[in-house]
C-alpha cells in the first residue's frame, strides 16, 4: 500500500496519531500540503489528542483509593466465602461454635481449654470479616471515638484500639459481636496492599489472670492470644507470617500497656 | 502472586480510562474494582506472558458493557460534573471540563475507542482485540468520535450534515 497515492480517513487518523511508516507519512504529507482544510483537520485532532491526555493525566499520579488497592490483591470473593463456610463447618464438628450457642457456659464435650477457644473465635471472626470489601466493620476508623466508647460501653470495660501506623497497620474501625461472656469486639486493620488484621477483644469470666502470648493457626489464619487480667486479646490474620503476626501483637501489646 | 502486583500497578491507568470513559469519580471507581474483583475470579483465563494491561482492559470492556445494560434507561447525566483533578498550576479548568463534558456526549462505542487510542496508546489491532470489534469499525469509531469532538469544542460546523442516529 505505501505507493498507493490514495489516501484514506483512515491513513489520516493513522497519521494524526503519528503511527503511519515513515513512506506512507510522506505520501499523507503531500496529500495534506494540497488541502488546507484536510490539513487543519488533522492538526485538530493532534491537538484534541494533547488535551485529552493531558485533562486526564493527574489520574495517573492520585493515590489509589483503599478499596482498589485492596481489590486487587485479595482471592476472589467466592473462594473467600469458600474458606469461611469450611471454617464454619469445620468448627461445628469440633463443638467450637459455643459463640453462637444460647448456653455457651454448658460444658461441651471436648470443650477446648478456655485460652484456646478465643484463638478459635477470633479465627473465625476474622475469616468471616476480613474478605468484607465494601462493609468491612459496622464503625468506621473516622470516628474513632465514637467507635471506642460505644465498644467500652457495651463490654463494659474501657476498650482501646491501639494505633499500628508505625507498622503499617491502619485502622479500618470496628464492630460488635456475640461471644461466650456477653459481647466482644473486633477492630479491625489493613496495610496499604490491603492485608487485614484483626484485634478480638473480650471480657474474661476468670479475672485476675495473665498468660503469655499464645500462637494458634487455624484454616489459615494465623492467632496470637493473651489475657491480661478481665480482658483477652487475640490478634489474628490470615495475611501475614507468624513473624509479621508476633511483632504486630507485641506492639498492640505495649500500645495497651502505655 | 506476580499478577497482583502487576494488577496493583495497573490500577491507576484503569482508573483513568474509567473516569473519561463514565464521567464521574464514584461510578469510574466502582468499575475499576468490578473489573479487579471480576479479573480475580477470571485470573484462569489468563495466559501468562501475554499483555495482562490488554487483558485487563478487555475484563473492564465486558464489565462496563454490563453496568450499562443492567443500568436504569433513564440514567442521565449529572448536571453538576463532577471535578476532574487538576493540578493547581492547570490553567485550563474549564477547558478541560468542556473537554471532559464533550467526551461524555459521544456515543459510548466511540468514546471506548478514543480513549483506548488517546489515552492508552493502544495499537488499532490492540484495541479490536480489547473491544472484540474488526479493526475497520476501530477506524471509523475513531473518525467519527474525533470529528464529533472537534466540532463540538471548536464549535465548526459539520461540512456536510448527516443524519446521527
Amino acid at each position: 500500500m505505501s505507493d498507493e497515492s490514495h489516501v484514506t480517513e483512515a491513513d489520516l487518523q493513522a497519521y494524526a496519531d503519528g503511527r503511519l511508516p515513515q513512506a506512507r507519512r510522506a505520501v499523507v504529507e503531500a496529500w495534506l500540503a494540497a488541502r488546507p482544510e484536510e490539513a487543519e483537520r488533522v492538526a485538530a485532532y493532534r491537538r484534541l489528542g494533547q488535551e485529552v491526555r493531558a485533562a486526564y493525566e493527574a489520574m495517573l499520579s492520585e493515590p489509589v483509593p483503599e478499596r482498589l488497592a485492596s481489590a486487587a490483591v485479595r482471592a476472589p470473593q467466592l473462594r473467600r466465602f469458600a474458606a469461611v463456610a469450611a471454617w464454619m463447618a469445620l468448627a461445628a464438628a469440633i463443638g467450637g461454635v459455643a459463640g453462637w450457642n444460647l448456653r455457651p457456659e454448658r460444658p461441651v464435650a471436648q470443650a477446648a481449654p478456655d485460652t484456646t477457644v478465643i484463638a478459635r473465635r477470633a479465627a473465625i471472626a476474622h475469616a468471616t470479616y476480613s474478605p468484607e470489601v465494601r462493609h468491612p466493620v459496622e464503625v468506621g476508623a473516622d470516628d474513632e471515638q465514637h467507635l471506642v466508647n460505644w465498644l467500652s460501653k457495651r463490654l463494659g470495660v474501657k476498650v482501646r484500639a491501639p494505633k499500628l501506623d508505625e507498622a503499617g497497620m491502619s485502622l479500618v474501625g470496628g464492630r460488635l459481636l456475640p461471644g461466650d461472656n456477653g459481647p466482644v469486639a473486633q477492630f479491625m486493620y489493613q496495610s496499604q496492599t490491603g492485608r487485614r488484621l484483626t484485634l478480638y477483644v473480650r471480657t474474661e469470666v476468670a479475672r485476675n489472670r495473665e498468660t503469655a502470648f499464645r500462637y494458634a493457626r487455624e484454616n489459615n489464619v494465623g492467632v496470637f492470644y493473651w489475657i491480661d487480667h478481665d480482658v483477652g486479646y487475640a490478634l489474628a490474620s490470615a495475611d501475614l507470617s507468624r513473624e509479621e503476626l508476633l511483632r504486630l501483637a507485641n506492639l498492640v501489646y505495649k500500645k495497651l500497656e502505655s | 502472586m506476580d499478577e497482583g502486583k502487576r494488577l496493583v500497578e495497573l490500577i491507576p491507568r484503569l482508573r483513568r480510562y474509567a473516569r473519561a470513559l463514565v464521567g464521574d469519580r464514584a461510578t469510574a471507581d466502582d468499575l475499576v474494582q468490578d473489573t479487579l474483583e471480576r479479573a480475580w475470579a477470571k485470573l484462569h483465563l489468563y495466559r501468562r506472558g501475554t499483555d495482562l494491561r490488554a487483558w485487563l482492559f478487555t475484563v473492564m470492556h465486558n464489565v462496563h458493557v454490563n453496568r450499562v445494560r443492567s443500568a436504569r434507561p433513564t440514567d442521565v447525566l449529572d448536571e453538576e460534573m463532577p471535578e476532574l483533578a487538576q493540578r493547581p498550576t492547570q490553567p485550563d479548568a474549564l477547558l478541560v471540563r468542556d473537554l471532559d463534558r464533550s467526551i461524555g456526549r459521544l456515543p459510548a462505542d466511540q468514546r471506548a475507542v478514543l480513549l483506548l487510542v488517546t489515552l492508552e496508546d493502544m495499537s488499532y489491532e490492540e484495541v479490536a482485540r480489547t473491544l472484540g470489534i474488526p479493526i475497520g469499525t476501530v477506524m471509523s469509531r475513531l473518525s467519527r468520535a474525533r470529528d464529533k469532538l472537534r466540532i463540538m469544542l471548536l464549535g465548526q460546523p459539520a461540512p456536510k450534515l448527516k443524519v446521527v442516529k
